[in-house]
C-alpha cells in the first residue's frame, strides 16, 4: 500500500503523443478512476504505473521509491485485465497462487493466503475449477483475488468490468468497493463509462488526447467542470456559447443570458453549460398566464422529442437554431407533446461558467 | 443438429469405406503377408512367422531401422526445441527482418525434397561436413524446423499475450512466465509439431538417400536397396512393425492431446 505519484510523464509512440506531461498524485488508500474516451491515453498511464511502458520523459514514484525504470515483475503491484487474462492451464486455486509461488512461498503459507483471498471474493467453493468453467463475474472475482494476494503497493484495474452485462457490472462495482475497503490497497481504475467512475471512486481524473482535464472528487469534477470536454464527458450538459458584453453573455442568435451573480468573467468569448435535470420546461401558455416570464433567466423553444425512460423524461428543446436537452423526474406534472411552445428556466446559480 | 438425407448418408458412408480401404487395405495386405508362408504373396495363406526370424538375423535392416528411430528421435528433440524458441522470438519480439524470416519459412516446405537435397549433399561437400549419420540429422533438422515454427506460431496467433503480461505484473521473471503459462497453454502445438517433425524425419528418403554412406544409412534407404536387389518377405515383416510403431505412437499422443481444443 502505497502512495503514487506520476510527474511530468510524457510518453510517444511514433507520431502520436499518447501520454502528454501528465503529473497526477494518488493518496495511499485512495480510489481513483482514469476516465476518458477511448485514445485519451488513460490506459498508456495505467500500463506506465504498472511497468508494461516507459515513460520518454518524467518520474514515476510508488511509495516513495522512483520506479519508472523498474521492470514490472518487480514494481509489486496488482492488476486486473480487461479480459481477465486468467491462466487457463491452473485451477483457479493455481491462478491465485502463482503470484505468491514465483515469488518463493510455499506449502501453508500458500495455502492459506489463497483461501483467505478466494474467501474475501467469495469464491472459497470454486477453488479447484478451471477458468473454462466460470462465468464472467466470476472469472472477474478469480483475477481480482489473484491481484491482492500478493499484498500490493498499488491495485490497477484495465477496465474489469466492461465485458460484463449492466446488471452485473452493478453489483461487481459494489463488490469491488468493498473489496477495496477492506483491503485499503490505493486503487487506480480505468475506465471509459462516466456512470461507474462517478458511483465507484473517490477522485476521479479526466483525461483527453494524453492530458489531464481536470482531476477532483465525482461531486466536484461533475458541479465544477472546468472545461467543456469534462463538462460534457462527465455527465450531460447543455452548452451556452456567445459573447460576454459586461452584463450578460449574448448568444449568437441575440438572446441574452444571465451570468450566476458572484461570476466575473472577462468581457469576449465565454461559454455557459448548465445540466439537463437543472432546466424546467413550462409551457408558454401557462407562463403568459401567470406573468412571470421576466421573473427568473429563460429560453423560449419548442419540444422536438421527447424520451421517455421510466423514472425520468428527457426533452430536446429546439432554440434558436441550438438543440438543448432537458431531463425531468417523472411527478405530478403531465408530459408535455413534442411541437409544444416552452420556455427553458433554470436558477442563475445553476449555470457554470466554464 | 444437422440432418442429413437417408441417401446421402449411404453414399456418405460408401465414400468414406473406399477412403478407408484405399488407405488401409494395401497395408493390411503387406502386414497378412508377412505371415504367409509363401515369398510371393500366394494363396491359400498358412501362417509363419519365418519371416520374422530372419528379420532378426538380418543386422543390416535393423541397424538401419534403430539409425531411423535415433535420428527421427533426436531431429524431432532438437527441431522442436529450436523451434519453439524462434516461434515465441516470433511471437514476442519485433526485430529487422521478421517479416522476411517469417516468409522464408513456407518455401522449403514447397520446395523439392530431390531438389533439397541435392543441394544439401552440395553444401554439405562443399563444406567438409561430407555424408553419414550426421549430416542426415542436420538434413532432417532443417527439414523438420519450418514445421515445428509454423505449427507452434498458429497455437501462439491464438495465445493472448495479457496472460504473460498477468504473469509479469504477479512478479514472474520472463523465464517463469515462459515454462509456467506460456509453454504449458502451447504444449498442443508443440506435441503436433513434435509429431510432424518426426514425422518429417522418419518418413524421409531422399534426403537420406542422397546423404547416406553404406555403412551409415536409414531404414527407407535400406528397405529401397533391399528392393533393388529382390523383394524378400523380410521387408513385409519390418514394414508390419514401423506400421504398428507409428499407428502406435499415433494413438497414445492424440489420447493425450485432443487437437483444436482448447483446452
Amino acid at each position: 500500500m502505497a502512495r503514487v505519484e506520476v510527474r511530468n510523464v510524457s510518453l510517444t509512440f511514433g507520431a502520436h503523443k499518447a501520454v502528454d506531461d501528465v503529473s497526477i498524485s494518488f493518496e495511499d488508500g485512495g480510489f481513483y478512476a482514469l476516465l476518458g474516451p477511448s485514445g485519451s491515453g488513460k490506459t498508456t498511464l495505467l500500463r506506465m504505473i504498472a511497468g508494461f511502458e516507459f515513460p520518454d520523459e518524467g518520474s514515476i514514484h510508488i511509495g516513495g521509491e522512483a520506479v519508472e525504470s523498474v521492470p514490472v515483475n518487480k514494481r509489486r503491484i496488482g492488476m486486473v485485465f480487461q479480459n481477465y487474462a486468467l491462466f487457463p492451464n491452473m485451477s483457479v486455486a493455481g491462478n491465485v497462487a502463482f503470484g505468491l509461488q514465483v515469488r518463493g512461498e510455499k506449502g501453508e503459507t500458500v495455502r492459506r493466503d489463497v483461501a483467505d483471498a478466494l474467501e474475501l471474493v467469495q469464491l472459497g467453493h470454486l477453488a479447484d475449477r478451471r477458468p473454462h468453467q466460470l462465468s464472467g463475474g466470476q472469472r472477474q472475482r478469480v483475477a481480482l483475488a489473484r491481484a491482492i494476494v500478493t499484498k500490493p503497493r498499488v491495485l490497477l484495474l484495465d477496465e474489469p468490468l466492461s465485458a460484463l452485462d449492466k446488471a452485473l457490472r452493478t453489483d461487481m462495482q459494489v463488490e469491488l468497493k468493498r473489496i477495496q475497503r477492506e483491503v485499503g490497497v490505493t486503487t487506480i481504475f480505468v475506465t471509459h463509462d462516466q456512470d461507474e467512475a462517478l458511483s465507484i471512486s473517490d477522485r476521479i481524473g479526466i483525461l483527453n488526447n494524453g492530458r489531464i482535464v481536470q482531476e477532483g472528487a465525482p461531486e466536484e469534477i461533475y458541479d465544477r467542470p472546468k472545461s467543456e470536454f469534462a463538462a460534457t464527458f462527465l455527465g450531460d450538459a447543455n452548452i451556452f456559447a456567445g459573447t460576454f458584453d459586461g452584463t450578460r453573455l449574448r448568444l449568437q442568435n441575440g438572446e441574452a443570458i444571465d451570468l450566476p451573480s458572484d461570476a466575473r468573467p472577462a468581457n469576449g468569448d465565454l461559454r455557459l453549460a448548465i445540466r439537463p435535470e437543472r432546466v424546467r420546461l413550462v409551457p408558454s401558455a401557462a407562463l403568459a398566464e401567470s406573468g412571470s416570464s421576466q421573473s427568473s433567466s429563460h429560453l423560449a423553444g419548442t419540444i422536438t422529442r421527447r424520451m421517455f425512460s421510466g423514472s425520468q423524461s428527457t426533452y430536446l428543446v429546439e432554440s434558436g437554431g441550438q438543440e438543448y436537452k432537458a431531463i425531468v423526474m417523472r411527478g405530478n406534472a403531465g408530459e408535455l407533446e413534442v411541437g409544444t411552445p416552452v420556455a427553458m428556466q433554470w436558477d442563475r446559480s445553476d449555470l457554470i461558467v466554464l | 443438429m444437422i440432418r442429413t438425407p437417408a441417401f446421402l448418408s449411404g453414399l456418405g458412408r460408401f465414400y468414406i469405406g473406399l477412403v478407408l480401404l484405399f488407405l488401409y487395405l494395401p497395408l493390411a495386405i503387406m502386414a497378412a503377408m508377412s505371415f504367409n508362408v509363401s515369398p510371393f504373396y500366394q494363396l491359400p495363406f498358412e501362417g509363419t512367422t519365418e519371416w520374422y526370424l530372419a528379420l532378426s538375423g538380418n543386422d543390416s535392416l535393423i541397424e538401419a531401422s534403430l539409425n531411423s528411430l535415433k535420428i527421427a528421435v533426436l531431429t524431432t528433440i532438437i527441431a522442436t526445441i529450436l523451434g519453439t524458441a524462434a516461434s515465441l522470438a516470433l511471437f514476442r519480439y519485433d526485430f529487422a527482418g521478421k517479416r522476411v524470416i517469417q516468409s522464408l519459412l513456407f518455401p522449403p516446405i514447397a520446395i523439392p525434397w530431390l531438389i533439397s537435397g541435392t543441394a544439401m549433399l552440395i553444401f554439405f561437400f562443399g563444406t567438409g561436413i561430407g555424408r553419414g549419420l550426421h549430416a542426415i540429422l542436420l538434413g532432417h533438422v532443417a527439414l523438420a524446423l519450418p514445421y515445428v515454427i509454423i505449427v507452434v506460431s498458429a497455437r501462439l496467433a491464438t495465445f493472448s499475450r495479457d496472460l504473460e503480461d498477468a504473469a509479469a505484473s504477479l512478479g514472474a521473471s520472463s523465464w517463469q512466465t515462459t515454462w509456467k503459462v506460456t509453454l504449458p497453454c502451447i504444449a498442443p502445438g508443440i506435441v503436433a509439431g513434435a509429431l510432424f517433425a518426426f514425422a518429417v524425419s522418419f518418413d524421409q528418403f531422399v534426403i537420406s538417400y542422397f546423404l547416406a554412406t553404406p555403412g551409415q544409412t536409414t531404414l527407407p534407404v535400406e528397405i529401397y536397396a533391399a528392393i533393388r536387389k529382390g523383394f524378400t518377405p523380410e521387408i513385409n515383416a519390418v514394414s508390419t512393425i514401423i506400421i504398428l510403431f507409428s499407428m502406435g505412437l499415433m494413438l497414445v499422443v492424440s489420447r493425450f492431446f485432443r487437437f483444436g481444443g482448447s483446452q
